[in-house]
């Protein structure tokens, strides 16, 4: 059975527990083997942290590689900012010995040492590569009959040189998870286009970021989308935050959700009542 | 090296948006005009979402650039409010975000602990988050 280190992150456990719990299940009932990454901390962010202080930003993530590989286990995280922290902090530490030297200075403070050989995977990475669509396919309790606009986000695909995962420009991974459920993944124009709230530009410049949202939103209203499937809580709290004073209603689910409804779990344990967009089955 | 193409700025989605104008920054850094780009909202308004990255014919890591850029910005003071809470609270929790009662009652109602299992549920897990960022000059960004 594949075993991961499960890490949480800040927006799914503290703003969408559901999403969360989504995940705990829909591993449970695809036979992947959770533990949780306990102890760890913010990735931390790539956008803000990153942006003020490098060197913080990759020591705090050299901790969290630290604690998985003190498990012995590969990390899957369920958030694009996560993904993409944690994947370029490994990245660097795991490919250049003199970075690697730099982050266990900091390390050697707390009684902690990094060997460079923790691996990183998205949630959505591990169901396309490790689990396949048929084994998804064979577990749908009933099919589902949505029409979906997916959203990848940023950075799940992205930088692609290093995360080779999908042609970023034109990517099918996601539309070909959700179409394992039954859904329909409807085309729409400039599909790859940024939630906005990344970059630490939904905190400094709001406006800006939901003039991103504002566009997509129009996309994928005009491609007759029911729900939005995002891989990432912050897209998630974007699209479910602001499209409420931008005059939409489109309902936003996580893939662990939306799995959740595929496999039959009970709705209540979706946490939908934390959505601020309200979530209709 | 950048030789102003400016395809970055061509699929730029927050360029379109904003006077953001990602050649002109990198213009700006090749020239080494610090002073005119620490200071400068645009250098916050990238969403990191590295359209321009993958279509760089010339490899430019541009959102390395920015995030480079963005800590000289930060050690010389200029920092949004939203950002330096944002810092606080990963200074002060471990996390972003601060957990908050709702969140705790329907974390209950899912059967998860009210806290996540992280720096949130241990203290001494924290301090050692916290010694990290001290040793390593976040305290400056977050005083």
């Amino acid at each position: 059975m594949a075993k991961y280190a499960f890490f949480l992150g800040c927006i799914a456990p503290l703003r969408y527990p559901g999403v969360e719990k989504s995940t705990r299940v829909v591993c449970e009932k695809l036979g992947i083997e959770l533990v949780d990454l306990e102890d760890a901390s913010c990735c931390p962010a790539p956008g803000v942290i990153k942006s003020f202080s490098k060197e913080s930003w990759l020591a705090a993530a050299a901790r969290n590689l630290a604690l998985a590989e003190r498990q012995g286990l590969p990390i899957v995280t369920i958030c694009n900012g996560c993904y993409g922290s944690l994947f370029e902090a490994a990245h660097e530490l795991n490919h250049h010995p003199d970075v690697l030297a730099k982050a266990n200075k900091y390390l050697e403070l707390i009684g902690m040492k990094y060997n460079g050989t923790t691996k990183v995977y998205h949630f959505a990475e591990v169901l396309y590569r490790e689990v396949g669509a048929e084994k998804i396919k064979s577990m749908v309790a009933k099919p589902l009959e949505y029409g979906v606009a997916t959203f990848y986000g940023c950075h799940f695909l992205k930088p692609s040189d290093i995360k080779k995962l999908d042609d970023p420009e034109n990517p099918h991974i996601l539309d070909d998870l959700v179409e394992a459920t039954g859904a329909k993944s409807l085309p729409r124009k400039q599909k790859t286009l940024c939630c906005g709230a990344g970059g630490g530009l939904k905190a400094a410049f709001g406006d800006v970021a939901k003039e991103f949202t504002k566009t997509n939103l129009e996309n994928i209203k005009a491609s007759g989308a029911q729900f939005i499937v995002d891989v990432c809580p912050f897209c998630h709290l974007q699209f479910d935050s602001v499209q409420g004073e931008l005059g939409y209603k489109i309902p936003v689910l996580h893939l662990s959700q939306l799995y959740g409804i595929a496999f039959g779990m009970d709705e209540k344990e979706l946490g939908l009542s934390a959505h601020i967009t309200p979530v209709e089955l | 090296m950048c030789f102003q193409c400016g395809t970055c700025t061509a699929g730029c989605p927050s360029g379109r948006r904003t006077s953001y104008r990602v050649r002109k920054l990198m213009r700006l850094a090749q020239l080494g005009q610090k002073d005119e780009i620490v200071g400068s909202e645009e250098l916050w308004e990238c969403s990191t979402c590295y359209t321009c990255v993958e279509r760089c014919p010339r490899a430019v890591p541009i959102v390395d650039i920015i995030v480079a850029l963005r800590n000289i910005a930060v050690s010389e003071k200029h920092i949004y409010d939203n950002h330096k809470k944002t810092a606080q609270n990963l200074y002060k929790l471990g996390h972003t975000v601060p957990n908050n009662d709702k969140i705790k009652a329907l974390r209950k109602d899912l059967g998860l602990p009210e806290n996540p299992p992280t720096v949130m549920a241990n203290k001494k897990a924290m301090d050692e988050v916290v010694t990290l960022l001290k040793a390593s000059g976040f305290d400056k960004i977050v005083e």
